[in-house]
């Protein structure tokens, strides 16, 4: 135990005196936040709407004017076809087109089920689904409104409707702090404890330690114990910004987010503790836990949505840790559900934790 | 006394190089043994198995009786070891490198601060210093200060004096007897000088994974069986090739400020003196000496 504390001391020590890596560890989480909060948002304005109206009557009309009174949108034009107003959102001259069947008032009339197609740019999958998000909305307000006015008892419908309960008006920034959280965890915890490790290894110190009677696990364990401290540091900074800065209300169970969020920490940490074993040098330590930071970004679900992935990508997304943490912080700080619902996650979380744990104490070398 | 460090027979290949080849050594308890050769020869392969931080590919090796091997755990525990390059903490003071490695064996300064208090007052006055900031002899007292503070019963010293002045040097072997005969623990030192070959009780000569040769450093420069002429003239340059050239030469090495010359049977120092004026040198020097170990090292390893 006085061994475990010495070491622990002694790692504090380092971290303490280079100065510009603590800050760096420290300052980092805030900048992520703010840059992503702030700066780089999702946030759609000035949809530009395009509009085919193949049925030309008085109901589509009042559609039409509902989608010019919303500031979100902005009327540029209307196209004799489906196929012109595609050729529209091609040469980037409309955000969205939408398109009335022909048989629309009819259809409303005799089955009160009427389709409405949205045509948006899905170049970009994140804001293609704001705009269809906003939409969705405004069509099914329009719904209820006519319903109300034509005195018909029971509500139709004019589009499939998937109404954002969650987050009305999909504030990006609440979507990227989660993805925010699993990339900062992952990539203080792999990449400083990995480079602490393989530090000793180079500058010759764990030649010294290995003659030492002092148990491997000990190492282990001294070794992760600091960062782990400052990662959750780093979470307890992440909440308090979004709280008071963003605004984000913390909708769940903030006991069962500091759980998965201590799975996803130990995670991490094995991680790099894995890396440690398999170089020899910090830069390289460095490289593979950048490396280790690139599918977290790419395929957590936090800049593309796991859903628009071909299958392929959808596999190698269930591989990375930060997917499901990413998945399970969204449903319990943004949706608020109950603790039940991120067991699925929380498993697999705890799955990984134990394999990586394992392996990485198994490569653990004894010797040099 | 008993045989504290023993080794039978140890191979250890790295990829394609062959470092250690089959060597055999025994050390008594409470003596100075030293590993004498270039860089490259294997001192460091067979500390690092020692030590337990290296496997052997083949043959046996003990600490105290204890297998390195099996029982690498309890080896740990009595050897103090110091590897080749200075390895503590540049980011952590004088005093905080050696409580770390207090408690890491389970100890305190207090504790065992009789042994390392003479060396360990050299460096007092720097302890709030980092060790970084220290100058190459204070790193290696510190080094050795850390590598006892536990009480080991074998110090396993890695070329401890190399990159240190003379005076620490000199400093730091006195601190070795002392821990030698007031402490009695044996010390199993590299060094790559010849001179302070010539201060522990045995010594192994190390060439490319081989011993040449296991002995007091008395008896290996007694052994030396040619005779050993010392020359020097105004033009050294010149002087080498001129001596290389003269048929009663057997070696000719550059050592130092003169050439050290053995003759062939059938000549004799005066030709030899005779060849060198001949060949025009100015203030010729040929004295007879004593053989050094480095003397002997070059001879053993033709």
């Amino acid at each position: 135990m006085n061994q475990l504390k010495s070491f622990v001391t002694k790692e504090f020590r380092h971290i303490f005196r280079d100065v510009r890596t603590m800050m760096i560890l420290l300052v980092l989480p805030v900048v992520m936040v703010l840059l992503f909060g702030y700066v780089i948002t999702t946030e759609v304005k000035d949809i530009r709407l395009a509009v085919v109206d193949l049925s030309h009557d008085e109901l589509t009309q009042q559609v039409i004017d509902r989608f010019s009174q919303n500031h979100y949108f902005i009327l540029t034009g209307s196209a004799a076809s489906a196929a012109a107003g595609r050729a529209m959102l091609e040469h980037d001259q409309a955000d969205m087109v939408v398109v009335f069947g022909e048989n629309f008032a009819q259809e409303i009339v005799h089955s009160r089920q009427a389709s409405v197609q949205l045509l948006v740019d899905g170049s970009e999958p994140n804001q293609a689904a704001a705009r269809a998000a906003y939409a969705q909305q405004l069509l099914l307000s329009v719904a209820q409104e006519l319903s109300a006015t034509m005195g018909i008892e029971q509500q139709f419908q004019i589009a499939p409707v998937t109404h954002a309960l969650f987050n009305p008006n999909l504030r990006s920034e609440f979507n990227f702090v989660p993805g925010n959280m699993g990339m900062i965890l992952m990539l203080i915890c792999a990449m400083m404890t990995s480079v602490s490790i393989v530090r000793e290894k180079e500058t010759g110190t764990m030649e010294v330690l290995l003659a030492s009677p002092l148990p491997p696990l000990v190492i282990i364990i001294a070794k992760l114990v600091p960062y782990f401290v400052i990662s959750f540091i780093n979470l307890v900074t992440i909440l308090v910004l979004c709280k008071y800065l963003l605004g984000l209300p913390f909708a769940g169970s903030l006991p069962a987010f500091m759980g998965i969020s201590i799975i996803y920490l130990i995670v991490s940490l094995s991680l790099g503790l894995l890396i440690s074993t398999l170089v020899r040098t910090q830069l390289a330590a460095m490289i593979l836990s950048l490396l280790l930071i690139i599918p977290t970004i790419y395929f957590s679900g936090m800049t593309f949505p796991i859903e628009s992935m071909p299958v392929m990508y959808q596999h190698v997304s269930a591989c990375i840790p930060a997917r499901w943490y990413v998945a399970a912080v969204r449903k319990l700080m943004i949706q608020g559900v109950e603790v039940r619902h991120v067991m699925r996650e929380t498993a697999i979380l705890a799955t990984m934790a134990v394999v990586l744990v394992s392996v990485s104490l198994a490569t653990f070398r004894k010797r040099l | 006394m008993g045989n504290i460090v023993t080794v039978s027979e140890v191979c250890k290949r790295y990829g394609k190089v062959q470092a250690l080849r089959g060597v055999s050594m025994e050390v008594a308890e409470g003596e100075i043994f030293g590993l004498i050769g270039p860089d490259g020869a294997g001192k460091t392969t067979l500390f690092r198995i020692l030590a337990t931080l290296l496997l052997a590919d083949s043959g046996t090796a003990t600490v105290d009786g204890l297998d390195v091997r099996r029982d690498y755990r309890k080896i740990r525990r009595c050897i103090g070891y110091m590897p080749g390059r200075f390895s503590l903490y540049q980011d952590l003071t004088v005093r905080e490198n050696l409580e770390f490695f207090a408690t890491t064996f389970n100890t305190t300064i207090e504790r065992n601060y009789h042994l390392i208090e003479d060396i360990y007052r050299h460096i007092e006055r720097f302890k709030h210093r980092r060790a970084g900031k220290l100058s190459g002899g204070m790193k290696q007292k510190l080094a050795l200060s850390c590598a006892l503070i536990h009480a080991p019963r074998v110090l396993l010293l890695d070329e401890p004096t190399t990159g240190v002045d003379p005076v620490s040097r000199k400093e730091f072997w006195e601190m070795l007897f002392r821990l030698k005969t007031q402490h009695g623990i044996t010390i199993v030192v590299s060094t790559p000088y010849m001179d302070e070959a010539m201060k522990c009780d045995r010594i192994a000569l190390v060439q490319n994974g081989h011993f040449l040769k296991i002995d007091t450093p008395a008896a290996i420069t007694g052994s030396y069986a040619k005779s050993l002429w010392s020359v020097r003239s105004e033009q050294m340059h010149r002087l080498l090739d001129d001596l290389r050239q003269w048929p009663g030469a057997d070696t000719v090495f550059s050592f130092g400020e003169t050439y050290h010359v053995t003759i062939k049977n059938g000549y004799d120092s005066e030709q030899l003196q005779h060849h060198v004026a001949h060949c025009g040198h100015q203030q010729v020097l040929v004295q007879h000496i004593e053989a050094s170990i480095e003397d002997a090292f070059m001879a053993l390893s033709d």
